[in-house]
This record gives C-alpha cells, structure tokens and sequence, in this order.
C-alpha cells in the first residue's frame, strides 16, 4: 500500500507490459507495452480496459464484476496471481507492469486462459448436499447453529477465479491432479453439518490425483483473494482420508 | 459459404446461467427428466451477476410477519404499478424456494438456535430478509450452480453469446451464438427459450452493474417481436462508492447505518421519511425505500449540503457507531470492498456514498408463468417483467423474484414443449442472414469505435433518465440515440481474430444497449406522471386515472418503438398513498 501515497500529476503514465497472443498468427507470445494514465483509484483492470478502448481493441481478456466476487480476471502481475480489479497500478509504481494469463492453464488468446478442464471435473468432487434421506422441503430447513456454519464457512468462500491452480507447482507438473479449489470444495461440502457425503468423496480423493497428489507447497493459501487455505483443506483432506482407510480395515462397512 | 455443421438440438434452451436460469434449469429437470435441457451463456455460470448480490433475500417466515404484509410492502413499494395477483404468487411462495436453497446447500446466516435469520430491509414493515451475511447472491449462486453438477444431463454452453433468436411459423424455435473460444457462429435448435440474461445497468456510465449486464435478452426478445415492459423504471441505489459505483448494500442501513449529508445531518427527515431514531426503524429514514432515498439525496446537492468528492457530490453512510464486531459479523463485505477500494474503514471513518443504477423493474413482458405473448418464448429474473416490482423494487426481492419466477418459467416451459413439433424449415435461412451479420463485423473496418459509441449512449442515457426527468430532456435524448444508432452502422471492430473476440462481443452489446436505451426514453416520454423511479420535473405527481398501466414497447419494422399500454392488475390493494415513517 506504501506506494499509493506518491503525488499523481494528472499527466503521470504508467507502463503495461501486456502479453499478446493470437493463435492464427502467433507461434508464441509476445509483449506489447502500452502507456496508460496513473491514477490513484485505478487499478489493473482500469488500465487494462484503457488499452482496449483507447489504444488497442484487439486486446482479449476477461472481467466483470469489478468488485472482486465473480473471479473472471485473475492474471499475472510481475509474475504473481491476481486479481485484476483489485489490483492497484499504484502498488506498482513506477513500473512497468506486467500483465501475463495464469500459468498451468493452455491460452485461448492474449490474457484468455482455458479453465476448460477444471470446470468439466468439479462434478467429481460432489460438490453439493448428500443425504441418505432428504427431508421434504415443506417440512422446514435443516437446523444449524452459527457454530456449525462457523466450521466450513471459510470454505464456502472460493470464487473458482484459478490463482491457486496458477500459482501451485503439481498443477503444473500433473495435469491429473484435481487442484487445490476442488478440494477446498469438497472439504467445504463434507464439514457442511447437512451433509452425508464424506464417504462418497473419500474414495474419489484419497487417492493420487486427489488431495495425495498436494506435495504441500502452500502457494494455493497464499495467493487466494478470499482466505479459503485450500492448503488447510487438503491436509485436512489427507488426513481424513488415512483415517478412513485404516477404519475401513476394522469396520468392514467402511467408516463414515 | 459454409452452412457449418449440424445444428445442435435441444427441447429447451436457457439463456444466462444466473440465479434465474439455473433455477430454470432445475426446475425443468424435475417437471420432466425426459426433456434436454442446455444452459448457454456468455460467461462461466459463477460469474453471472446474480454473484454480486450482497444484503438477501425476502421471504415471509418469522412468526411475526405475514405474506399479506409482504405483498402491501411490495405493492406499495412499487407505487401500486406491480400486478397484484403476480405479487400475491411471488410472496406465497418465495419462502419455499428460499428453502429449497438451503436444502441445497445454501450457507443461510443463523439464529443461535440454527433456525434462519432474518433482518430488515428497506420499504419492509418486517424482518423478513434472509442473507448469507452480505454476500448472499454469492453464497446462492455457488449453491445452486454447484447443485446442478447433479443433473448429468444437462447440458452447457460456457462462453457462447447469443446474437439472435430464431423465430418462425409464429414460434421461437432456438438461436444463433458465437462460440468465443472458437469464433464459430452457431444455431442451436430448440422448441423453447428461457431468457435469463440479467439486467442492462451498462447503458448508464454510473452503475452497481458488472460489465456483462448489457441487456442482451431484453434486446433479443424485442427484435423478435416480443414487447418490453415500463422500461422507464430504472431503479437508483442510493448507495454506491464513487468512482467505481460498487455497491455499498442496504443492509449496512438495516443493521443501524446512518446517511448523513456534509453537516453531519440525518437529512432523510426533512423528506417525509420519519424522525430519526438511534435504532432502525422498519419502514422509516434509512429504511425507505431506494427511490425515495436516491431523490432525496438530488435535494441535498440543490440545498448545497453534499460534500464534495472528485467524482461528484456524495454523502456518507455513517457505520461507525455499530463497532467492529456488528460490521465483521454482519457487513464483512461492506468493509472489505471500503478496505480496498476507498481505503476507508467504515469502523472508524465515514463512507462517501452517492446514487447510482442499480436495476431495471422493466424488461420482457411476461405473464404469471414467465411465458411472453410470442409462443416458445419465456423470461425470468432482472430480463422480465411481470410485474411484481412495479415502479420501483423493494430491496431483498430480487433474489427470490429469480427463484419464484425461473421455477416457474421453466415449469411452464417443459409443458409447453410436449406439445410441439420439430423446428420448421424457414430457420436455416435465418441462421444464414445471421452468420452473415456476424462474420461481417469481425474486423469489420468502419470509423465509429466501440467505446466512443458507448461513451456517448451512457452519456446520453445519464442525462435524460436520470433520477429527475423532463420530456424536453428525453426528446433530446432519444433524438441523440437515433444519431447513434446510425453511426453504429459504421462500428469499426477493430480485432480481425475469430479467436475469443471480445471486441465483436462489445460491439454487438452495444447494438443491444442502444435498441433498450431507446426504449426507456420512448416509453419514458408516454409516462406523463411520476411514479417510483420515474419521476418527471413537467408532470410532478402520480396520475391513476391515465397511468395506472403498463406501458408496452414494440419495435416496429424502421427500428422504431411503438407503445400500447396494458391495465394493472388489482386484487386487494386499491391504489393508496406511500407512506413511510408515518
């Protein structure tokens, strides 16, 4: 924050050095810097939608909400995963700024990356409520306490906006590993007192390409905007899932 | 030219993956697992913006509350412009759909008990707004999306923008969509469609909205002939941070926030709101409601008693005295975004607050079950109009509205397609007019840029639909929209990739901004009276006798809107005066 005190002149740029990339024409990316104006209430994104608008339309990259809750704009800046639009250019001064996609993803175009894979597997971890019996609707909502909400609120917070895949080094290593967000969502299912589910998604996660496959680096927890430590969730997770597996030596109908 | 591969088929089609469509989708899979149903949307369904949605979601349950009570707020929040036997259906059941969230997964804030909490909510006379602290369209959002994951069937088009729907023999019968990471243009068939596209606060330059909010369903449905409805409603929220127009939501007042003018002053009681009380007060000062709130803030900067702020007069919401464990517990949001937008603590220091849009009560005209006079049509959420919010919605409603009503599209949707046959021949030609229009615009090399275009139409749309207006000053303005419609003629897209154009996306959202831009000011200028939001300087006051009525727009074959004007349903509630804090 320190660097948000200089004095700004009206006429004060900023450089961005913005990664370009077109598939039809490009064999690899390239850097293309743009100046843009340095305000105080700019953040990237501003900067950004400056170039798209003023200077340079052809500039792909996603956004929306501005205001930190959709996830659409994580990107690189100086190398760590961020949010755009909560990402000041002043923080960044003097610059330049380089704007980069997430790694560990394929780019699309420019600033696009393909988040295909980790949309098509999140239904593996099951992330909604499991119940042996659903209690009917009309019969009113299923009781619980500010102190159970309080265990897996923190999980329930993730945005899916990809830092962590970004900034994890198995995810980049192998590519069968489910990733941090995933497990987060799990863990945030099954410490969800409504739920019944721990069973199910053990046997999918306790394996290599689940939580096992987390080396523990902790990047995952250190770059998320919203303080969801999937880090947590996946040690967690581990544990569980050793738990489990000695249980279901001792009770042959497995432990739940 | 190619006629690309074999059109994709499904029974029904839902456009957007917000709160609305999803629930849509839901509810279709349960009316009648047989169907396919496949959800295309612009975005990833997290993002849609029902994600932004912070203070809740209004659904009668506490023992001291009632759907009656409800449904007068409701009605009388909406300055008696919202249909009655709509109102009455959307009470009766919002709480079971709120509900049905939480069986789902939803993280409702809790009483000590685990019963759901609820909280006031501006222009409610009860406590009946459940929330996920202040991120509850987030936490509904997530839930329901996440529960969707169950339905293997259902099928997803992520990031494909629809340009058109494909209308023939009378019905809708599918549509045409750029697929963004391909840059193919593509019909996908289907016997019905659910518009569920959100609202269009991007045709303003001030806005609560996300950059996504452009209107595109409202806009598909008017070209296919369906009417819009009081598009002249647009809400202002009386609180958004400057610069940005982030939304500093309502329950920040319900939890005990004061707005206070540059004195210091509790001014919300020189405008027939109540007397201040150091606790909330239901229905009184802070919690009037929005449009009240957002005019009497004009009144404050002609008596000169705003302060000023480098993006215009403001005035602050006064939060401090709740103290840190209140606003952590209750506002953690609210502090977050004042954190790291205005580097401002509301736990001790003042919030810079001015008006801002924030929603449209107007859009696709529906009936109770979300159909549109054009057969295979549907709509629900922030896209429709129904009407339940009238002249001007109630904070907490919108959320279950997008429940209720998505539910119920999708419901009326499923048996509709039963009775339908297979799609006509006389779309393929369509699909080729529109792969045309499309393929013409990428790279296209005209003189108008985009952003210059849009500039001027928000502009524009500022100063003639702003929280006052005058027919001089919305002729004026709709004349300017004509000039800019023409220009958009010669819109340059200057990005010649098929690749994830998001150029040709602006552009043509732009083109859709401007035909509902259009139809604000049309109907803005048949509305002689002021009700709710539309409020007009040369016709101050509420005129039953000729307005109490919807006024529908059509678009004509020039382009231009026509007006006819439908009755206001009324069942218990004749119309009366709004009062608050009396």
């Amino acid at each position: 924050m320190e660097g948000r005190s200089v004095s700004l002149t009206s006429k004060a740029t900023i450089a961005l050095r913005v990664a370009r990339y077109r598939p039809e024409t490009d064999d690899k990316p390239h850097f293309a810097d743009y100046d843009v104006p340095l305000r105080k209430d700019w953040t990237v994104l501003d900067g950004l939608n400056h170039v798209k608008n003023e200077l340079d339309p052809s500039l792909a990259f996603r956004w929306s909400c501005r205001m930190g809750i959709c996830g659409s704009c994580g990107m690189n800046v100086n190398g760590a995963p961020k949010l755009m639009c909560e990402t000041f250019l002043t923080d960044h001064a003097p610059g330049p700024v380089q704007v980069e996609p997430l790694n560990n993803f394929p780019v699309i175009r420019d600033l696009v990356v393909d988040i295909t894979s980790f949309v098509q597997r999140l239904p593996q971890v099951k992330p909604w409520i499991i119940r042996e019996e659903e209690k009917p609707v009309d019969e009113g909502e299923y009781l619980q306490t500010p102190e159970e909400l309080e265990v897996f609120q923190q999980y329930s917070m993730c945005i899916n906006c990809m830092l962590c895949y970004s900034a994890c080094p198995v995810v980049g290593l192998d590519p069968h590993f489910i990733g941090p967000a995933a497990v987060a969502l799990a863990e945030r299912y099954d410490l969800d007192s409504r739920d019944e589910g721990t069973a199910e998604r053990i046997s999918l996660l306790s394996d290599h390409d689940g939580a096992f496959g987390c080396t523990f680096v902790g990047e995952c927890t250190r770059v998320c905007p919203k303080g969801v430590d999937p880090a947590g969730a996946i040690q967690r997770y581990k544990l569980k899932a050793a738990q489990s597996s000695v249980l279901s030596m001792i009770l042959p109908r497995g432990a739940r | 030219m190619s006629e690309g591969p074999q059109p994709a088929s499904h029974d029904v089609l839902l456009i957007g993956g917000g709160l609305a469509g999803l629930r849509a989708a839901v509810a279709i899979a349960e009316a009648n697992p047989a169907l396919d149903v496949a959800v295309v949307s612009k975005v990833y369904p997290m993002r849609s913006h029902s994600v932004s949605a912070e203070g809740g979601a209004a659904g009668a349950i506490a023992e001291d509350d009632s759907l009656d009570e409800h449904a007068h707020d409701t009605v009388s929040g909406g300055d008696w412009l919202g249909d009655q036997d709509a109102i009455e259906a959307f009470i009766a059941e919002a709480p079971r759909e709120l509900l049905q969230l939480e069986h789902w997964g939803c993280p409702w804030s809790r009483q000590p008990d685990g019963r759901i909490a609820v909280r006031p909510f501006g222009g409610m006379k009860n406590k009946r707004t459940w929330f996920a602290a202040d991120k509850t369209g987030f936490h509904m959002l997530h839930a329901l999306f996440q529960t969707t994951l169950k339905y293997e069937e259902l099928v997803r088009y992520d990031e494909w923008f629809v340009t058109r729907l494909l209308v023939d023999d009378g019905r809708v019968q599918g549509v045409v969509a750029v697929e963004l990471m391909s840059g193919e243009v593509q019909a996908i068939h289907a016997k019905a469609v659910v518009l569920a596209t959100g609202g269009c606060g991007k045709v303003f330059p001030f806005t609560t909205n996300a950059n996504i909010n452009t209107g595109d369903g409202m806009s598909l449905a008017y070209r296919a002939g369906a009417p819009l409805k009081d598009m002249e409603m647009v809400q202002y929220h009386p609180t958004g941070l400057p610069f940005t127009g982030i939304l500093i939501t309502e329950a920040a007042r319900a939890e005990g926030g004061y707005l206070v003018n540059k004195d210091g002053y509790r001014y919300l009681q020189d405008y027939d709101l109540g007397t201040p009380s150091p606790t909330p007060v239901l229905r009184s000062m802070e919690l009037g409601p929005r449009d009240r709130l957002s005019q009497a803030f004009v009144h404050e900067v002609e008596k000169g008693r705003t302060a000023d702020s480098p993006y215009g007069p403001v005035v602050h919401l006064d939060l401090r005295h709740l103290g840190a464990k209140v606003i952590e517990a209750k506002l953690p949001m609210v502090r977050e975004l004042c954190l790291r937008y205005e580097r401002i603590d509301p736990v001790t220091e003042l919030v810079p607050v001015r008006p801002v849009v924030h929603y449209m009560m107007g859009g696709v005209h529906t009936d109770i079950h979300g159909a549109t006079p054009l057969a295979g049509l549907y709509a629900a959420g922030e896209t429709a109009c129904v009407s339940i919010n009238g002249a001007n919605r109630l904070g907490s409603n919108s959320l279950p509205e997008c429940l209720v009503f998505g539910a119920r599209a999708g419901r009326a949707a499923a048996e509709y397609v039963a009775s339908v046959g297979p799609s006509s021949a006389g779309i393929a030609a369509q699909v080729r007019d529109e792969r045309r229009r499309v393929e013409a615009l990428i790279g296209s090399d005209g003189t108008e840029r985009v952003s210059a275009l849009r500039d001027e139409m928000q502009a524009t749309m500022e100063e003639a639909a702003g929280i006052y207006r005058t027919g001089p000053g919305m002729s004026k303005g709709a004349d300017a929209l004509g000039e800019l419609q023409e220009r958009m003629s010669g819109v340059r897209v200057g990005d010649s990739s098929r690749t994830f154009n998001t150029e040709l996306v602006a552009a043509l959202e732009l083109a859709n901004m401007l035909d509902i831009a259009q139809t604000m000011l049309h109907t803005g200028l048949q509305r002689e009276e002021s009700r709710g939001a539309h409020q007009r300087l040369d016709f101050p006051v509420r005129d039953d006798d000729r307005f109490l009525t919807h006024l529908l727009a059509y678009r004509d074959a020039d382009g231009s809107a026509r007006t006819e004007q439908l009755p206001v349903t009324i069942t218990r509630w004749p119309p009366g005066e709004r009062k608050y804090g009396r």
